[in-house]
């Protein structure tokens, strides 16, 4: 293969078009991982990884190699991929990008990861995020922030915004990422790529990182809704490991007439034209391939974030418990005793914006507020996930708006010194989370040269209708295949096939 | 609304956390500020409704109490700041 053939397979080639190149031996596994691992190299300015692993890539990529000589299959043998630094990998060190466990190396693989192991892809490396996923910038990190390859002096969005901008500069095929209160979603639409949260407990949670256990979701993030689909495909599944993943059958892939698209009237009150514009135009695409879109209403939505950050942040608050300088992680030194040694490795190891949730969560479940928040949260997240129930008698999926603007300017957020600024940017994406509904994000135009994205939500378990409609957008238009400018022509290969 | 210091002071104890004077200082005002958007969510009346602990009303399934796999250890407490003989070790608690 051409270098420049190979260049524009990495680039905007499906996962389908590198597994068959891969099997037409027109290029190697280790051609692939050199090419890709040279991309991220040049693109160190972006500090979309924590960690890259060459080493056990192309170690990984030779056996790929091996295998496809000896007319081996499995869905996804020698293609680069990066996993979001919150998922467990044996052998390779996993931070969650905090200074908590900037050393920590797990005993195990998470299954998502061993899942897409044992489908043949080969881990470039752990992508940068925000510390412990809190947040939606990717700026809380411990290993410093992330930059959007769109315009570096804007963020990428986050908490997976090292995914998300990998895959926008075409450092990875595709990456996984976890999502939380919108962290997939927000940052594929700020990077112009495409993201799945999938239903909660479609995508096992074992070997993730624990943030908030009742709404955090896995999910596949590329440039292609094709790529979801494939990459869905070998994440999800019962696991006995995960009490909470679902026993319900794979995804399939059926065939969808034409569908009744909601427009949720509280999601587009107060949008700028700079999103509202794409949102529109992308309504009218949908239209011409023969859906029908109608306004719903969602009555409850003004209450989502109030509610998400209740929730979130009480059980991220009990499930950093356990960092406690004995097991693992961070351990002050010289502690003066048992007390001592517990709250300075916390108060050493976690970044402010992990300890702002942790009080948060420590307020809300104390004697005496525990039911006027924490109770009070769980109810108002009933009738929040019972406005989409009563939506989705009457239409298919909801079209929404990803992010209520394109990609943000770098420290903005902390310049407002107000951190419900920031809470206040995942107002379209929390809602979903936390009925556990499963809901793309794919982008749908441009504003001032950066990406905008549209969010399409869907009842339980119906990925494959968002998917077929994602991908049918795709056919339709090229948003998808737009690559920012700066990293287009990335010196690629080292030219060296063995 | 502000958080009283003894709030604070509790909250701090409960989640065995230190702040340093500046730190604390931004996030008592974070707090309230974040207090003040939580609050909005209080005035609902949800008289009658069920709180949803599990987005898909799911309940704990049970399995098999079997044995189904063993703790290496040594793996285990490899990655232990401060281990010996199998142990973890800490600050003495009893003299």
């Amino acid at each position: 293969m051409t270098t420049t053939t190979l260049a524009t397979l990495a680039a905007l080639g499906t996962l389908g078009e590198h597994c068959a190149a891969l099997a037409a031996k027109s290029v190697s596994a280790v051609e692939l991982a050199r090419h890709y691992l040279d991309r991220i190299d040049a693109a160190k300015e972006l500090n979309a990884f924590v960690t890259v692993c060459a080493e056990q890539a192309l170690a990984a990529a030779r056996r790929a190699d091996a295998s496809i000589a000896s007319d081996g299959h499995s869905g996804l043998l020698g293609v680069p991929i990066a996993h979001k630094d919150i998922f467990c990998t044996q052998g390779v060190r996993t931070t969650c990008a905090s200074k908590m466990l900037r050393d920590f190396v797990s005993p195990y693989d998470a299954t998502v990861v061993a899942k897409l192991g044992a489908a043949g892809a080969v881990t470039l490396g752990k992508t940068n995020m925000d510390e412990f996923a809190m947040g939606s910038s990717s700026e809380t990190s411990y290993f410093g922030p992330v930059a959007n390859p769109w315009d570096t002096g804007r963020v990428p969005g986050g908490s997976s915004g090292g995914s998300a901008a990998a895959v926008a500069a075409g450092l990875v095929a595709a990456a996984t990422g976890t999502d939380t209160g919108g962290s997939i979603r927000q940052p594929a639409a700020f990077c112009g790529v495409s993201g799945l949260k999938p239903t909660y407990g479609r995508v096992s949670r074992y070997g993730m990182v624990a943030f908030a256990s009742s709404l955090d979701q896995g999910g596949p993030m590329a440039r292609w809704v094709a790529d979801l689909r494939s990459l869905l495909a070998h994440m999800e599944g019962h696991d006995p490991l995960d009490s909470t993943s679902a026993a319900v059958g794979p995804t399939p892939n059926d065939s969808h007439g034409a569908l009744t698209v909601g427009i949720p009237r509280e999601y587009w009150a107060d949008l700028g034209s700079d999103v509202a514009g794409p949102l529109q135009d992308a309504m009218l695409g949908l239209e011409r391939l023969g859906h029908r879109c109608r306004e719903v209403s969602l009555p409850h939505t003004a209450f989502a974030v109030p509610v998400y950050y209740v929730v979130a942040s009480a059980e991220a608050s009990t499930n950093l418990s356990r960092y406690d300088g004995v097991r693992y992680g961070h351990r002050a030194s010289d502690p003066k005793n048992l007390d001592d040694l517990y709250r300075r490795s916390r108060s050493e190891g976690f970044g402010v914006e992990v300890k702002r949730r942790i009080l948060t969560g420590t307020y809300t479940l104390s004697v005496g507020y525990y039911d006027a928040y924490y109770g009070q949260a769980q109810r108002v997240r009933r009738l929040i996930r019972q406005d989409f129930l009563n939506a989705f008698i009457d239409v298919d999926v909801l079209l929404t708006p990803a992010t209520p603007t394109p990609a943000l300017a770098m420290g903005a957020l902390a310049q407002a010194a107000d951190p419900t600024v920031m809470y206040r940017q995942d107002v379209f994406t929390v809602p979903a989370s936390l009925a556990g509904l499963p809901a793309l994000s794919i982008p749908c135009g441009f504003s001032g040269g950066l990406p905008v994205g549209l969010q399409l939500i869907g009842p339980h378990f119906a990925e494959d209708r968002l998917l077929a409609l994602g991908e049918a957008f795709q056919r339709e238009s090229d948003w998808h295949l737009r690559t920012p400018p700066a990293f287009s022509d990335l010196q690629p290969v080292t030219g060296d096939a063995n | 609304m502000s958080l009283p210091a003894s709030t604070v002071d509790k909250l701090m104890r409960l989640a065995a956390l230190t702040l340093a004077p500046d730190e604390r200082a931004l996030l008592e005002s974070d707090l309230d500020k974040i207090v003040a958007l939580i609050d909005a969510m209080r005035a609902i009346d949800t008289s009658g409704v069920e709180a949803l602990a599990h987005p898909l009303d799911g309940t704990q399934p049970l399995r098999p109490d079997a044995v189904t796999e063993t703790v290496d250890r040594e793996l285990l407490q490899r990655g232990a700041p401060k281990a010996q003989d199998g142990l973890y070790l800490v600050p003495r608690v009893v003299d």
